[in-house]
């Protein structure tokens, strides 16, 4: 598995790759679903950073008068039952968002990397041990995992990070360990240990970086079923508690009754949810693509 | 073969002990039981009386005894009683599968029946403009979280019909109970139809790349007859096993909708065991949801040995 030399890459399929500019303009001419996703992820990072600027109202503050309100001049997109402005709601909320797919699919993915090289590279009892780990935490789905998990560590956003990443990490950690078990076969492999190089420096400076790709891939993939997870949590009642605006718990405050009276409540945190995971999902496809050109369908 | 089964029988076997372990320590790994919960909502607490109750629970055991109790009464059959309603655990959950199970049926009816033809369509026309709209649907279809896409429906029902369709019970018609149903399980299937047509137009396009079908072009075979006949016949077979992911698929989505929807089944009914902290029906149910997701597994490889003379595995 040798690493892939995108500007070399670039320049064979014809790219301009001389300015930074060239190869994005290229990116997005040869993936423009992929560039879509791309510029849905950039909005929805600035959203989260910029929070502050792009509201008017304070996102906790209550206020009987407008309780309900119907979207209009003065909230953009109404006011839910507390009278709190949803669109400052689903602003901050992107934070919520942003910080539970980063937090657990980075710590999935590291927890998952480390299992994963260590089977891979060890083998023997260690390995079947955590083979058979990894296949008691598959034998459950992964919403129901998080539930028990997000119940049983308590309500906050800390727990809530954790109780999606410990689900997770038997996907990387299988990914990862197959490629191991494959690449410590290489010849470069074997070179590095002809030289006298030690097992734990093959490990992490010649394995390791081969396996990055295929993570990369995952990550992705992760990131969004993690923000699913998180809003679904949420929705049940098991997510990120108050005063957080949580996507998903905006829509269970509001399902059941206010599908008749109020349906702006319900449509618009949603669309927030399926927007940022639809781009990620984009930029998922587009990313596997040039990673992993095997797979490429 | 023979001893192919066995070996994953008895890895079934670890696998199920295992998870029940695992879920036995996760739901006591934190400090505060149900006990807790009753004397906090009753906002005193009486030391004597919490002990007592306690005790009638048996969660004043250590925690190796409390689960040799409980995996050896599994053993026998007997789940325990729930502490909400103090009912036997069973009376509670049996009656609860019928509605889940017709419900899980029906949406992966509905995936397959979508999933599958518009997958194939997709892979034969690919990279034209009805390739990109699909993969665009699909793609969106995995974006959407179910409880969203239940709460469309119903919102789409009261203002066209001023009516939401509420499944309470069995109305004792099958016809009837399966026209309530598929509203939901369109909830929960267009997700799964989504996956199914990723993995479909995949392993089709896998397979038109194949020697043997430029083989059947080069002979004359017609468009139709070479993606039908030839092409089709092999890129269903990884479709089953999809199948195989779906049930862990489906369960997940099946417990937001039935939430949404209201529905008395096993899937809403573990949200609310997890939120109450009744052990007896988390412990068992998640038990349960595990038997399910494992041995399908098992069934799904069975079939594809069956359905694929090339694969054979070995002990």
């Amino acid at each position: 598995m040798a690493l892939i030399d995108h500007d070399a890459e670039l320049s064979r399929a014809g790219a301009n790759v001389s300015s930074r500019l060239g190869s994005v303009v290229f990116f997005a001419r040869r993936y423009p679903l992929g560039a879509v996703g791309a510029l849905i992820m950039i909005m929805f990072v600035a959203t989260a950073i910029f929070a502050d600027a792009l509201t008017t109202y304070d996102p906790f503050s209550t206020n009987a008068r407008t309780s309900l309100a119907p979207p209009g001049s003065a909230h953009v997109l109404g006011a839910d039952f507390m009278g709190r402005d949803v669109w400052s709601r689903i602003v901050y909320g992107s934070r919520i968002s942003l910080a539970v797919g980063l937090g657990a699919t980075t710590l999935g993915c590291l927890i998952g990397m480390v299992i994963g090289l260590m089977s891979g590279f060890f083998g023997g009892w260690f390995d079947l041990l955590v083979q058979r780990l990894m296949d008691i935490m598959q034998s459950l789905p992964l919403l129901v995992m998080a539930l028990v998990m997000a119940a049983s560590l308590g309500p906050s956003l800390g727990n809530t990070i954790i109780a999606i990443a410990i689900p997770l990490v038997p996907n990387v950690a299988r990914i990862i360990r197959s490629n191991t078990l494959s690449l410590r076969e290489m010849p470069f492999v074997e070179a590095a240990r002809a030289v006298g190089m030690s097992e734990p420096r093959i490990a992490l400076q010649h394995v390791l970086p081969n396996t990055l790709a295929p993570l990369i891939v995952l990550a992705t993939a992760q990131f969004g079923s993690a923000i699913l997870v998180e809003s679904a949590l949420a929705f049940l009642g098991l997510g990120v508690p108050e005063p957080h605006p949580s996507w998903g718990r905006m829509l269970s405050e509001s399902a059941a009754e206010y599908v008749r009276t109020a349906p702006y409540l319900v449509i618009f945190p949603g669309l927030a949810i399926s927007a940022v995971v639809f781009g990620t999902n984009l930029l998922g496809d587009a990313i596997r693509d040039i990673l992993d050109p095997r797979q490429r369908v | 073969m023979g001893a192919y089964i066995v070996r994953r029988l008895l890895l079934m076997v670890v696998t199920l002990i295992g998870m029940s372990i695992l879920i036995f320590v996760m739901l006591r790994l934190v400090p505060g039981n149900i006990t807790d919960i009753i004397f906090d909502s009753a906002g005193f607490v009486n030391p004597a009386a919490k002990k007592k109750i306690e005790r009638e629970l048996g969660l004043d055991q250590p925690i190796v005894t409390q689960y040799i109790r409980w995996i050896s009464d599994l053993a026998r059959g007997d789940l325990g009683y729930a502490y909400v309603s103090e009912k036997p655990a069973i009376d509670e959950i049996l009656p609860r599968i019928p509605v889940t199970a017709k419900l899980a049926v029906l949406a992966l009816v509905f995936s397959v029946l979508f999933g599958v033809p518009l997958g194939v369509i997709s892979a034969v026309r690919q990279n034209t403009a009805l390739d990109y709209v699909l993969r665009v649907i699909s793609l969106s279809g995995l974006s959407l979280p179910s409880f969203w896409l239940g709460l469309l429906i119903l919102m789409a029902f009261v203002h066209w019909f001023g009516w939401i369709p509420i499944y309470k019970s069995s109305t004792g018609n099958i016809w009837e109970d399966i026209a309530l149903l598929s509203i939901p399980a369109a909830a929960v299937g267009f997700r799964s139809s989504a996956l199914v047509m990723r993995l479909t137009r995949s392993s089709m396009l896998e397979v038109l790349r194949q020697d043997y079908i430029r083989t059947a072009r080069a002979k004359g075979a017609t468009d139709p007859a070479v993606n039908y006949n030839h092409a089709l016949r092999n890129a269903v077979l990884p479709v089953v096993t999809i199948i195989g992911i779906e049930a862990a698929f489906l369960i997940g989505g099946l417990i937001v909708t039935e939430t949404v929807f209201n529905i008395p089944g096993v899937a809403r009914f573990l949200v609310e065991a997890i939120r109450w902290r009744d052990y007896p029906i988390v412990q068992n149910l998640v038990m349960f949801i595990a038997v399910v997701v494992v041995v399908t597994n098992f069934i799904v490889d069975m079939l594809y040995v069956a359905l694929d003379p090339r694969i054979k595995y070995e002990a």
